[in-house]
């Protein structure tokens, strides 16, 4: 049933301007740490304005696959471009909201300058902050709506309204891509439902990739799913039935729907 | 008191207060970033390797603070670059570096002919032998360091909190990361002088790690942290000139208790997991 070919018929879900280069583009990419692939023949085309869901199981290349968009890793064969860049110089167009917390979390900064931190790389890195920095970034907090927040420490604030500063961060950073890994893996269900309402919103202004294994919930907002264990193969979402994810998985996964339902084959 | 009194009168008591406070803004300043940043470790490494570098100099007949500049720069880098990216080993690295910095400087001074070094002075400091030169060179160091800090504040702060999205931001984190190494060492041996390489640490971390159990940001703390070194330094020199007690230990035992009492009483205080202020105000 997967052959692997990727998906660039199925992910064509474009926007009216054409002349655009897709927002993300993988052609055959291969990477592996060790002897081993971990990702085989990935292949992707990803139109701006999308929301594309990747979901799959642990150690199945979810998070090797956005770092590879990212530039933290080079593929072993393949191609990537994002906006038609390579990932490297593309890094400054790409919002990254990583999966755990890469900092310490008793870290003293503010909310404020955390989310000011995203505007890195827009101009020059040197000096203070410019009243321009400052007017983004309380524009990216009042978008997922942490502005009121933006005095508190960062250390203070809960797993949803950490989530959402994180957010707010990469809005930040005038990304025109946002790479989500586990957005929602360190909060409550309610929080969880929080992110991805706040995604939702932000879809059509933004082109969103989100990384998750909860396939269940992520599959209700997304329009079209990746599912990664070393090959990538795409669904609309539409078509994702518990059937499919299975096999995927190699495992038997309940597909808990929230909000509309799929349609069953 | 006492200390006033000789203060007016002894230019080199003078040279000992100017030389804490100048000692204060580097630890102020350097000593925010390597409590964020959980250096300290690292910068112990650095305060021992800078003896190898004295002894060296000693031995050749050079000024010993050169030699310690020198060693402390080299350490910085060594120190950094073969720690980048290997987390794991970095400890192992700041171990090897640490005693054999010290080692290779007991060696020297050993070896070197004639009056033997005060070792003491090295390893405690004499903060009452500061010179002229000695607060040039300070004030110097510490114009070096403020200069950068204000020049590179947002690419510190960056580093110090989340090198990964500093990376995908386009930031080069390892230049950035080898250079604030190598300002922790000039904080190092600006601090060498009055409390010693033994007690640096201490004066490099102490007021810094008091200032972020009262502030919340980077910034704030590099502030209370100045000015809390000043008082330790001052009252230290203050306490120790009476009874002729050794300063630099008197001022790190200040340093050290202060600590202790606002920890207890912040963790009294208040129940939450840091002890610390729920806002940034």
């Amino acid at each position: 049933m997967y052959d692997g070919a990727g998906c660039e018929e199925s992910l064509s879900l474009s926007m009216e301007s054409t002349s655009l280069p897709p927002a993300l583009e993988l052609k055959e990419v291969f990477f592996g740490y060790g002897a081993d692939d971990v990702l085989e023949d990935v292949s992707l085309t990803l139109e701006a304005g999308s929301f594309l869901a990747v979901v799959g199981p642990n150690g199945g290349g979810k998070t090797t696959l956005l770092k590879l968009v990212l530039g933290l890793l080079r593929p072993r064969k393949g191609r990537i471009r994002v906006w038609g860049l390579p990932p490297e110089q593309a890094r400054r167009l790409v919002g990254y909201v990583p999966q755990s917390r890469t900092f310490h979390q008793g870290f003293p900064i503010t909310v404020e300058e955390t989310v000011l931190l995203g505007r890195l790389g827009t101009g020059s890195d040197l000096g203070g902050f410019s009243r321009e920095d400052r007017v983004v970034a309380r524009q990216a907090m009042e978008r997922v709506e942490v502005a009121d927040l933006a005095r508190r420490q960062l250390r203070t604030l809960s797993g949803g309204q950490l989530q959402r500063v994180l957010i707010a961060r990469a809005l930040a950073g005038n990304s025109r891509i946002l790479l989500l890994d586990e957005p929602t893996a360190n909060v409550d269900a309610r929080a969880e439902e929080d992110v991805f309402e706040l995604l939702r919103r932000l879809q059509g202004e933004t082109t969103i990739v989100v990384v998750s294994h909860d396939v269940g919930f992520i599959t209700s907002y997304a329009r079209q799913v990746a599912c990664v264990n070393r090959r990538l193969v795409c669904h609309p979402t539409a078509e994702l039935t518990g059937e499919v994810i299975q096999q995927m998985y190699d495992t038997p996964v309940r597909l808990i729907q929230h909000g509309h339902r799929h349609g069953h084959h | 008191m006492e200390f006033f009194s000789a203060l007016a009168q002894h230019t080199f008591l003078q040279y000992a207060l100017l030389g804490g406070l100048l000692a204060s803004v580097g630890c102020g300043v350097m000593g925010t970033y390597v409590v964020v940043k959980r250096i300290g470790y690292l910068a112990g490494g650095i305060a021992h390797a800078v003896l190898g570098g004295m002894g060296v100099a000693y031995f050749f007949g050079a000024a010993p603070i050169v030699g310690a500049l020198v060693a402390a720069l080299v350490a910085a880098l060594l120190v950094g670059w073969a720690s980048l990216g290997r987390e794991e080993e970095r400890d192992a690295i700041i171990g090897a570096l640490w005693a054999s910095g010290m080692a290779l400087g007991i060696l020297f001074i050993s070896q070197t002919p004639g009056y033997n070094v005060d070792l003491m002075s090295y390893l405690f400091g004499n903060i009452l032998m500061i010179s002229s030169s000695d607060l040039l060179l300070m004030a110097a160091l510490d114009a070096v360091i403020i200069g950068a800090t204000l020049l590179f504040a947002r690419l510190f702060l960056a580093v110090c909190f989340d090198e990964q999205f500093a990376l995908v931001r386009g930031v080069r984190v390892r230049l950035v990361y080898l250079f604030l190494l190598c300002l922790v060492a000039l904080t190092v041996v600006l601090l060498v002088r009055v409390v010693g390489l033994i007690l640096v640490i201490a004066l490099l971390t102490l007021p810094a790690a008091i200032a972020g159990q009262l502030v919340g940001t980077v910034r704030r703390m590099m502030v209370v942290a100045t000015v809390l070194g000043a008082v330790f330094t001052t009252s230290g020199l203050a306490l120790a000139y009476g009874p002729d007690l050794p300063a630099g230990a008197v001022i790190v035992l200040l340093a050290g208790l202060t600590y202790l009492a606002v920890s207890v009483l912040r963790r009294r205080g208040s129940r939450s997991r840091f002890g610390l202020r729920q806002s940034g105000r």
